[in-house]
């Protein structure tokens, strides 16, 4: 009685003080969804149904729509954000998986897992205007700040590519550890970080030097090191604090953005893959591909804070203004 | 006077300069063994090809990220017969090339290896499952890819007895590798708590493995092979040779599921794996050699990568910078398992998950939850390092 006395008195503090209504999307890489989440009260709100092995997914630059990539389809769908219903298709290349997107919203590069290719499309004219060659295995995709380099890893050749956006040509490798799946920069563009999953380190990389010049390593005390596997990253626009998801280690470590120091691990669900912030930086969620859940981290007390349960095997999420 | 041709080229490049962007070549050999053996099951007959089509991939692999490097890797494919001078086509195949992957029998690799010893040709054994060369055998130019039997029957024992089928009855076949098998499966059942209830022989009394009228017969007879068993939960059967095993599911007396040769089957790779980015890997394959991957192809395919991957991290074509780079703890390979592999330095044997197969799907994947150890859990698969009887040399 009490505490739905004080459940219920949470619920109309909550309901009086919308914080902060913006709503996350995530793909469940084997239930074939989108799960839709509100983050004011933390509840599911829809499950859009999408084509197969749903992974990479991002909103537009414009918000008004959700890409999402499903690999098995060899496409990545188009989401309307109002109506939440599939609308469209770009022509992705196979098995797309990790896409990015430049500034403005008007190109976007694609990973095609299968055939060792970056694909180059036009989203306004929805057309695939142009292929890169890349390493065995693209997965991870990132633009440099001032929108010059496009960073795509590889899986099996372990490398970071450095492809300059008006050439499309690669103008410099960089070997990192064992499958290297995730890159992310700096806002001011001074480093490049790069995952590698069972290389189990994050690499720091010098953009200008195009070298590696730290590396950030893990330890769980009773965790053997094989299970530490780092995936996703998710930095605080000031850079000062970053989120590295470790797999199978079930744990988010808070990483010093400066420093590169391990602060602390959190512990989330089960096999955690990628992250994604809410617009006004208080919380970051994770999904957990394991427990079909999704982590909610209070990034100011660096604390996880909720669970919510959503689709089968979670793997990417994308949040923004509803 | 070739040598000689190579000291006038390297000259006149080092002169022009300009040409100094040709990639460095890096040779690699593949050694296998010619004959196909003959299985039950038809799906399961190997392709010719089997294990070089996995190493023609690595090949693949290795030289898309050797583009970016400057590193091109070739590979010399040669098949011996039984009646061949094994030692002589190795020492061929050795001098043009530095690490030379392997696909023979226990006895004609010991041959070779120490052939070989004093030239520092490395061998990456990619076929041979036997324990004693990792044992009482291993050498120290010889890495092992494939896992050994023991790796086996302990992946499978681990499943067995988290399962809780704790009662087993093992029937093995009556040649030498089957006896070895059946050895390496009483001795899973010992270190995880199984219990063997009965041993049975079936006897090979050779025959024709395919015929028009076979399964009416088979159907009489593996019954009443297996009938009058004290009670137990599954049967372990030991049959490398391919005589009874594939015979016995759905057609044992008891209804009891079956293990081992066939039935559930621990292996290094099953063309069902599909976790941890493997589609992508089992589609290449598939583009590649017009058909599904196997255990042997993978094995290949991990012993090129290693090759390839301690090339690109020394960025060297230097066969003593990379071979001390693969026995280095430094080293570890990527190969679909879901944990990075990595070299036993006491006998040069890769640490690797062991999949779970029913020949559709993958079932499990060994080491199993709750199986600790103080390093790897890897290594409660096979002999560990206090019961080894290897000393490298």
């Amino acid at each position: 009685m009490w505490r739905r006395c004080l459940l219920t008195g949470m619920l109309v503090w909550l309901a009086a003080t919308p914080a902060s209504a913006f709503v996350a999307y995530v793909s469940n890489e084997k239930g074939n969804t989108v799960t839709v989440i509100d983050t004011d009260s933390w509840t599911v709100t829809k499950t859009i149904k999408v084509g197969q092995r749903p992974r990479g997914i991002e909103f537009s630059r414009d918000g008004k729509f959700v890409m999402v990539a499903v690999g098995d389809d060899d496409t990545i769908q188009v989401i309307d954000t109002k109506t939440q219903e599939i609308v469209d298709t770009l022509p992705s290349g196979p098995d797309p998986e990790l896409f990015t997107q430049d500034a403005a919203g008007k190109t976007m590069y694609v990973a095609n897992e299968n055939d060792n290719t970056v694909t180059v499309i036009d989203l306004e004219k929805r057309a695939r205007i142009g292929d890169i060659q890349v390493g065995v295995e693209p997965e991870g995709m990132t633009i440099s700040p001032d929108g010059k380099i496009l960073i795509n890893t590889s899986e099996t050749t372990n490398m970071a590519h450095f492809i300059d956006t008006t050439t499309r040509q690669i103008v410099a490798n960089v070997l990192v550890d064992s499958r290297p799946r995730f890159a992310q920069f700096k806002r001011d563009g001074s480093e490049l970080w790069v995952s590698s999953e069972i290389g189990g380190t994050v690499s720091i990389i010098d953009p200008v030097k195009r070298e590696v010049t730290g590396k950030i390593t893990f330890e769980i005390p009773g965790l053997r090191s094989e299970a530490i596997q780092p995936v996703g990253i998710g930095m605080t626009k000031d850079s000062k604090t970053a989120f590295i998801a470790l797999g199978p280690a079930n744990r988010v470590a808070v990483v010093d953005g400066a420093t590169h120091k391990v602060l602390k691990y959190l512990l989330v669900g089960q096999r955690v893959w990628h992250m994604d912030f809410t617009p006004d930086e208080k919380y970051l969620m994770v999904t957990n591909g394991v427990s079909n859940d999704v982590s909610v981290i209070d990034v100011a007390s660096q604390k996880v804070i909720k669970t919510i349960q959503v689709g089968e095997l979670p793997w990417g999420i994308t949040i923004a203004q509803p | 006077m070739f040598r000689w041709l190579i000291g006038t080229i390297a000259l006149s490049m080092m002169a022009t300069g300009a040409l100094a962007a040709d990639p460095v070549e890096i040779h690699i050999g593949y050694l296998g063994h010619a004959g196909i053996k003959s299985t039950l099951s038809l799906v399961e007959q190997p392709a010719d090809n089997d294990g070089i089509a996995g190493a023609r991939l690595a090949i693949e692999d290795n030289n898309t990220t050797g583009k970016f490097l400057n590193q091109r890797f070739v590979l010399d494919e040669v098949k011996v017969k039984d009646s061949d001078d094994v030692v002589k086509i190795a020492t061929d195949l050795a001098g043009h090339n530095d690490y030379i992957i392997t696909d023979l029998p226990a006895d004609a690799l010991l041959k070779v290896a120490d052939a070989l010893r004093d030239r520092g040709t490395v061998l990456l054994n990619a076929g041979a499952i036997d324990d004693r060369l990792r044992e009482q055998d291993c050498r120290a130019n010889v890495i092992h890819i494939a896992p050994t039997r023991s790796m086996l029957a302990d992946a499978l024992g681990q499943y067995l007895v988290w399962k809780q089928w704790k009662r087993w009855l093992l029937v093995a076949g009556s040649h030498d590798q089957d006896k070895l098998y059946a050895d390496a499966l009483r001795r899973a059942a010992t270190r995880f708590g199984a219990k063997i209830v009965q041993e049975r022989t079936f006897e090979d009394t050779g025959g024709a493995r395919r015929t028009d009228s076979g399964v009416t017969l088979i159907q009489r007879q593996m019954p009443v092979f297996t009938q009058q068993a004290p009670a137990y939960d599954v049967l372990v059967a030991a049959d490398e040779s391919e005589v009874f095993a594939n015979y016995l599911p759905y057609r044992t007396w008891d209804p009891r599921p079956v293990a081992g040769s066939a039935g559930l089957v621990p292996t290094s790779w099953d063309a069902a794996h599909d976790q941890w980015g493997a589609v992508q890997i089992q589609n290449r394959f598939v583009k590649l050699n017009m058909r599904r991957m196997t255990a042997l192809d993978m094995q290949a395919w991990t012993a090129a990568r290693m090759i390839g991957e301690a090339t690109s991290r020394t960025n060297s074509g230097d066969p003593k910078k990379v071979i001390a780079f693969l026995k280095s703890k430094d080293f570890s390979i990527a190969a679909f398992k879901g944990t990075r592999l990595t070299l036993r330095d006491w006998n040069l044997q890769l640490r690797q998950p062991i999949l779970l197969a029913d020949g559709r799907m993958v079932v499990s994947v060994s080491p199993q939850e709750g199986f600790l150890h103080q390093v790897s859990e890897l290594d409660t698969l096979g002999v560990d390092r206090p019961e080894t009887k290897c000393k490298l040399q």
